[in-house]
């Protein structure tokens, strides 16, 4: 089943769709084009090929095929498991017409908004700001405990997030003195995207940390020198330096979380379908209630919305390129 | 991308050519491999029969110190060695391995399905009755008498002692896939000390729905930091809401979810159920949150023990592996003491289907041969070991239950009053689930009505839902509804 996965196969689909070296194969065997390694049509194929073969495995079969079942009826179990018919575009004009879709989308718009662009994004670069400063030892401990987030396996992770959140007992209701709370029923929500934000902000903090000793020193006390503030400074010497590094981190985080399925292990989705976003909903179509035909239609679409995002974010960074 | 701004015409013919052809390409492999699931034939039942060194493996949804734990540690520790020593006996050398699992029942379906499909799995399995007609459909698993031959199925003494109705929950249209482990029946489970404090009788049968309410009213007034009366709702407990919570009130409400070749849709019967459930968590009767958390039902067991909850519908499996003082998951100590059960009573006296005045649901699970098995004989082998009269006492021994032979059920019977209230009272009324293929969507469909009551619809609006979700599944003329 390619569903797990699928969160994985979509950014990367994104990606190689432009770094797509059958292109260059191309072009190198056209008859106008400069053959400048001298290699020729043939050979240079062959040095491709071995990678044409892995997208073509790992990427485009299962893609393809997700679009052949998503024309199906194919079920996990029963009648239409066993002699699936051919249903055309039955599949996609039912998930278009299903409430249930657009709330996953909604969800998982939020999510996205909330956990990565602003969550994961702000708080990264303002740990990366904060402590740049910070004397080495300090700024290492900082760095480490919020990669530890970053690190420790799912599982565990959700464990322990299960545990603080609980209704009987959890540790935020005991930290906050107010006991009884069902943080996980009652503001699921929140709760993911909280959890979401603590899970990954490492990896935007470690990047900004590394953007920000781009910004030339002698521009920012030059800043200071002139009396700046440090909004004015942010905006007016720091952000032009390590704007392109926002929008790629914005990119990548942004597909990441689109497709993530961390949230399953902590709520499954629920209560109801209140925190079934895309990668959730997915799953539970598919595996829960078996519905593989619908399910791909489903994760087809999920497919075009990651390229839609994809080539918006891209579209940013070339026209700051040429700007 | 700016190196494809002006892509030469030649290299976008080639493209699409390749495309085309990937696509024709998978499109013709996948019409050869879409289907069929397992609807190839078991094979030659009697390959391998000759080994004098085989391996076989039992999974079964057990785990030590987890879910079923008393099932696991009697595969464990007196199945695979026993087996083993038999055989050595015999001159071969046979390993068994258990692979135990402990998660919910969905997902434990769910991971079945993917091995059955793949070709791979244990050799045996226990799977739910209610599982046996969709997995027989969808080919996974396979007749015992295609799996294992005809004539060695029918040379086991063992069924004569298996009563036909027990022998349903492996059957599927008149064929065993496999061989039934026993049933159970759904009671009424209560606190004493839960009841004695707020001064309702320990020695509690309700006769009617509105007395089990009333108690329940009792008990919130007395102890407003018990939950009264936590009746399975929602999709978070899967088939544990239907089996427990909806279809023994169905039954109690005169109806059956599927009669004369008709599911109860929008009718009188499913709206009287779900105003129960309006009821009890409309009025903080039961914890609404608790049906809502993804792990509630395991949460209301433990509350339960901690004298947290009134009262709860479950089996027998709730007595046997959950408040069972030595392997239960919630253990009570003084579970003979403090438990209580009662029959569930139909709405009022008389009015439960078939005229009854209590009702109750039955299932069971039943052990199948994976049609894969490298060792067909060897697997039937040992299935019917693990089904002898001797095996069975072994396993019964440490917490007693309805087992599916006669002959043990007649010896064990006597030893626990519990397990024979249920047997002597309680199989006697029971219903099982139809054992039809469309009953897993229906299911699905009665969780999510029960669902919208726990979050605050009304009854009327559950049930008017509920026949929605039924449309899409079954054949409008298929609903009963009025």
């Amino acid at each position: 089943m390619p569903v797990p996965s699928r969160r994985d196969d979509a950014p990367a689909t994104a990606v190689t769709g432009h770094a797509d070296p059958g292109e260059a194969a191309f072009s190198a065997g056209a008859p106008r084009a400069v053959d400048s390694v001298g290699l020729g049509r043939a050979r240079a194929l062959l040095f491709v090929a071995p990678a044409l073969l892995l997208i073509g495995v790992f990427l485009l079969f299962p893609a393809l095929w997700t679009l052949y079942i998503g024309a199906t009826n194919f079920e996990r179990t029963g009648p239409n498991h066993v002699n699936p018919q051919v249903t055309w575009f039955d599949n996609y004009v039912d998930v278009l017409t299903d409430p249930s879709f657009y709330n996953s989308l909604w969800l998982t718009l939020l999510f996205v908004l909330f956990s990565a662009v602003i969550g994961q994004n702000g708080l990264g670069f303002w740990l990366a700001w904060s402590t740049r400063r910070l004397h080495r030892r300090v700024r290492r401990v900082v760095e480490s405990l919020v990669l530890l987030a970053w690190i420790l396996p799912s599982s565990v992770v959700a464990f322990l997030w299960i545990a603080m959140l609980d209704q009987r007992g959890g540790t935020l209701d005991a930290l906050l003195g107010n006991p009884g709370t069902a943080w996980l029923v009652e503001y699921p929500m929140v709760a993911i995207i909280v959890f979401n934000t603590w899970r990954g902000t490492a990896f935007s903090m470690m990047l900004y940390s590394a953007a920000l000793s781009s910004v030339p020193p002698s521009q920012l006390e030059t800043a200071r020198l002139a009396g700046a503030t440090g909004g004015q400074t942010l905006r007016d010497v720091v952000f032009p330096h390590i704007r392109g590094h926002v929008l790629t981190n914005t990119l990548l985080i942004t597909l990441w979380t689109f497709n993530d399925f961390g949230p399953f292990l902590i709520t499954g989705g629920g209560p109801g379908d209140d925190t079934e976003i895309a990668a959730v909903y997915l799953y539970n179509t598919a595996i829960r209630d078996g519905d593989l035909g619908y399910s791909g239609a489903i994760s087809l679409l999920i497919l075009v919305a990651n390229v839609v995002l994809a080539l918006a974010y891209l579209r940013m960074l070339r026209r700051r390129d040429s700007s | 991308m700016r190196g494809s701004i002006r892509p030469g015409a030649s290299s976008r013919r080639a493209r699409t050519f390749t495309l085309v052809t990937g696509l024709s390409m998978v499109s013709v492999l996948a019409a050869g491999c879409l289907g069929g699931g397992g609807e190839e034939s078991a094979g030659d039942p009697d390959r391998n029969a000759d080994a004098t060194e085989f391996t076989l493996t039992i999974t079964s949804n057990a785990i030590k110190g987890g879910k079923n734990s008393e099932g696991a540690t009697w595969i464990e520790d007196y199945v695979i060695p026993e087996f083993e020593r038999i055989q050595a006996e015999k001159g071969v050398t046979a390993n068994v391995e258990f692979a135990p699992v402990g998660v919910d029942d969905a997902d434990y379906k769910s991971s079945l399905g993917l091995d059955l499909e793949t070709g791979k799995g244990a050799d045996i399995i226990d799977i739910d009755g209610i599982w046996v007609g969709e997995f027989a459909e969808s080919g996974f698993i396979a007749p015992l008498d295609d799996v294992v031959g005809v004539e060695a199925v029918s040379a086991w003494d063992g069924w004569g002692q298996i009563q036909e109705s027990v022998q349903q929950n492996a059957s599927y249209n008149g064929e065993r896939y496999g061989v039934p482990t026993g049933t159970d029946g759904r009671v009424i489970f209560y606190n004493k000390d839960v009841f004695e404090a707020a001064g309702l009788p320990t020695d509690w049968q309700p006769t009617s729905w509105q007395e089990i309410l009333e108690a329940a009213e009792t008990i919130k007034a007395e102890s407003p930091d018990v939950i009264p009366l936590q009746l399975n709702a929602g999709t978070a407990m899967g088939e544990a809401t239907t089996m427990q919570g909806f279809l023994p009130l169905l039954a109690g409400a005169g109806a059956e979810i599927h009669a004369d070749d008709k599911w109860q849709g929008d009718t009188e019967a499913v709206r009287q159920v779900l105003e129960v459930y309006e009821t009890v968590y409309g009025t903080g009767l039961g914890d609404p949150t608790l049906q809502q958390e993804a792990k509630g039902r395991d949460r209301s067991f433990q509350l339960f023990a901690e004298g947290e909850v009134g009262m709860l519908l479950e089996s027998d499996y709730f007595w046997r592996s959950v408040v069972n003082p030595d392997q239960g998951v919630a253990p009570m100590e003084n579970r003979d003491e403090v438990v209580g059960y009662a029959k569930i009573p139909a709405v009022t006296p008389g009015a439960g289907v078939g005229g009854q005045d209590f009702v109750s649901m039955s299932g069971g699970s039943a052990r199948v041969i994976n049609p894969n098995t490298e060792y067909p004989q060897q697997a039937w082998e040992l299935l019917q070991f693990m089904n002898s009269a001797e095996a069975t006492k072994e396993q019964v021994a440490g917490s007693p239950r309805i087992t599916h032979r006669d002959d043990v059920n007649a010896e064990v019977l006597s030893g626990d009053p519990m397990l024979t209230f249920i047997a002597e009272e309680v199989v006697p009324l029971t219903l099982f689930r139809p054992g039809r293929l469309e009953y897993v969507d229906v299911s699905i469909a009665v969780q999510e009505a029960t669902y919208a009551v726990v979050e605050g619809a009304t009854a009327a609006e559950a049930a008017q839902q509920y026949q929605a979700a039924l449309e899409d599944v079954v054949d409008a003329g298929a609903i009963a509804t009025g």
